[in-house]
């Protein structure tokens, strides 16, 4: 038996119609939604600059030059050096790798451990109990506390940084996770599925998850934002990455002690950051307006 | 009543949780918390003398109960670094953070309120738009680099305010207000971004209700038709102070090293150098506590706004 052609010559002028008429209706759609292009666009570029940085930067991100320190910006170096004689543009461009990376992470890392356990706690009612205590008492304890606590038990690395971030953000999953779940068990084709004699992971898998997918990506792009802060605000305390990896976190907090002298060493990395989290949170604004309106009183 | 005792009985166990958590924190770490303790330069012989004195030797749930007991009675134990009672340490510091929580509250709630209104009332024109602006601006950029922008506009550049540094309010209240300025609008920034989406939020809600067409229809003014309307937006509002209570306390512990003041935020990052962790696990354990009783009290608080809630 031999396939038809999918678009036989006739159709061809339908097809062009039905695309253009569907690009414009993107078009419209996205002129409706400018957070969230700005947002995107915004995240392109400082996602491509730090992937770029081995070519972009100018110089080595942690050569010293004991006789250039803390030089304004300049020529050679455009946004001057910091305390040891660094270039900070090339530093700045390396630094953004370790704050995407970690935002990224932990916004995995906590929206999974938070679907298992929210999950868990609206299937399962003898877990429903104990995670839930387990969830309240977390989020008793203030984000950046728990994170600098954890941080004071472990030696400093990426791993242990991405960690100490992850378990404060878990319980705001788990409660979204939860809330979803008391609502979509009580829905008939979920109802149907089990009256079936559908293993419960399937029925999590098949009718579940995919209906939680909308609000779990707002709510961790919100995650990833504040992933990002967490990570410079631990660095600039000193409890957070090891000096050896350039992040803009570590770079405030060595640019701390000549905030009167050389305030670009402070400056620009923490606009670059704060352009960084600026562009994922209109993603996330954008993403939840145009997904589903009734989100967002919700986050 | 009833009602009063049952929220508060509802409390013990996440207190229970916390405690334990706290406690089991030094044991999550790989390795002899004892070893953690005594830092890299400790011998063998400190460690071992370390481990007795810690009570580490002892099974975990005894370790446990001890602790417990303790805490119950008030004993929050020894700083190893320093060797004076945490109660102590912690009471030397306490008022410099107290003077920036409540004073960066007061600024949030005063500010956050009307331009969550303002918002909600001008929804979708440009009055509305900037609000907004503000508040994704507030919660992107760090709070360290608004507090080091603060600082080099106002301290250094103008000489209006003073650069760092805190002055105890028995030195005169010209002084200390003088230093808390700038730390409490940094703070306050992110605190108001928080609020006033939310004010905006449920204020918007309400006007499209039923009753506000009435009162509108009926003649009333524009300032008593978002009087009526925040009233009944209040419950959501109050929720969200009571929970911006945590962001409060972490945002704290950064302002005070933003500003060189010595409060109890900079004692934590001091105690994590120093692996002092009696100190760390108090101010977990206390501010967790802080954080309960807020909203216990916030709670309790609903009845006054919406008086259908009964038991």
């Amino acid at each position: 038996m031999t396939m038809t052609s999918p678009a036989p010559a006739s159709a061809a002028p339908a097809a062009t119609e039905r695309h253009a008429r569907r690009s414009a209706r993107r078009r419209r759609w996205m002129r409706k939604h400018p957070p969230l292009i700005l947002g995107a666009v915004l995240l392109v570029l400082v996602a491509g600059l730090s992937l770029a940085a081995p070519w972009i930067a100018t110089h080595d991100p942690q050569a010293l030059d004991p006789l250039a320190r803390l030089a304004p910006p300049s020529a050679a170096h455009p946004f001057g050096t910091d305390a040891l004689g660094r270039d900070l543009f090339s530093r700045v461009m390396w630094g953004g790798r370790a704050s995407l990376v970690v935002g990224l992470t932990v916004a995995v890392l906590a929206t999974s451990a938070g679907v298992l356990l929210g999950l868990a706690a609206g299937f399962v009612r003898r877990a429903d109990g104990l995670v839930m205590r387990l969830m309240d008492g977390l989020m008793a304890i203030p984000d950046i506390l728990l994170a600098i606590a954890l941080m004071a038990v472990t030696r400093a690395s990426l791993t242990t940084v991405i960690v100490a971030i992850t378990v404060p953000q878990v319980p705001r999953v788990v409660r979204l996770v939860r809330s979803l779940a008391l609502s979509l068990r009580e829905q008939q084709y979920v109802e149907a599925a089990r009256a079936l004699g559908t293993r419960l992971p399937v029925i999590l898998w098949r009718h579940v998850l995919p209906n939680m997918v909308t609000p779990l990506v707002v709510q961790a792009t919100f995650i990833a934002a504040t992933a990002m802060l967490t990570e410079a605000l631990l660095s600039f305390l000193g409890v957070g990455l090891p000096p050896q990896i350039p992040s803009w976190g570590t770079m405030m907090a060595d640019g701390r002690n000549f905030v009167a002298v050389a305030f670009h060493a402070v400056l620009f990395p923490g606009l670059f950051l704060a352009a960084t989290v600026l562009s994922v949170n209109l993603v996330g604004d954008g993403l939840r307006d145009a997904l589903d309106p009734r989100l967002s009183r919700q986050l | 009543m009833r009602h009063l005792l049952n929220r508060v009985a509802a409390t013990l166990p996440v207190m229970a949780v916390v405690a334990v958590l706290v406690f089991l924190l030094i044991h999550l770490s790989p390795g002899d918390p004892a070893a953690l303790i005594a830092g890299d330069t400790a011998s063998a012989d400190d460690i071992a003398r370390l481990h007795a004195a810690l009570g580490l030797d002892r099974p975990l749930w005894s370790q446990f109960l001890l602790w417990a007991g303790r805490l119950a009675q008030g004993d929050l134990g020894t700083s190893i670094f320093t060797h004076v009672p945490v109660s102590r340490l912690l009471a030397q510091r306490v008022e410099p953070t107290l003077s920036i929580a409540l004073l960066t509250m007061t600024l949030a709630v005063a500010a956050s309120i009307p331009l969550g209104v303002l918002a909600a009332h001008m929804a979708g024109r440009w009055v509305d738009r900037l609000v907004m602006l503000f508040a994704v601006l507030a919660f992107s950029v760090p709070v360290f680099l608004v507090g080091y922008l603060l600082i080099y506009g106002f301290a250094i550049t103008l000489g209006w305010l003073p650069v760092q540094g805190y002055v105890p309010l028995s030195k005169g209240v010209g002084p200390w207000l003088s230093h808390l300025i700038l730390p409490c609008v940094n703070l306050s920034l992110v605190y108001t971004a928080l609020l006033t989406r939310m004010t905006r939020a449920t204020v918007l809600d309400v006007l499209h209700e039923d009753h506000i067409r009435t009162a509108r229809a009926k003649g009333l003014g524009v300032v008593a038709v978002l009087g009526h309307a925040l009233r009944c937006a209040a419950i959501p509002i109050v929720t969200t102070i009571g929970v911006g209570i945590a962001f409060l306390i972490g945002g704290v512990v950064v302002t005070e090293t933003v500003f060189a003041i010595p409060g109890i935020g900079r004692l934590v990052i001091d105690s994590v150098q120093r692996h002092d962790y009696p100190v760390i696990q108090s101010v977990l354990l206390l501010s967790a506590g802080l954080y309960v009783l807020v909203n216990l009290l916030i709670d309790l608080s609903y009845r006054l706004f919406d008086p259908r809630i009964r038991a």
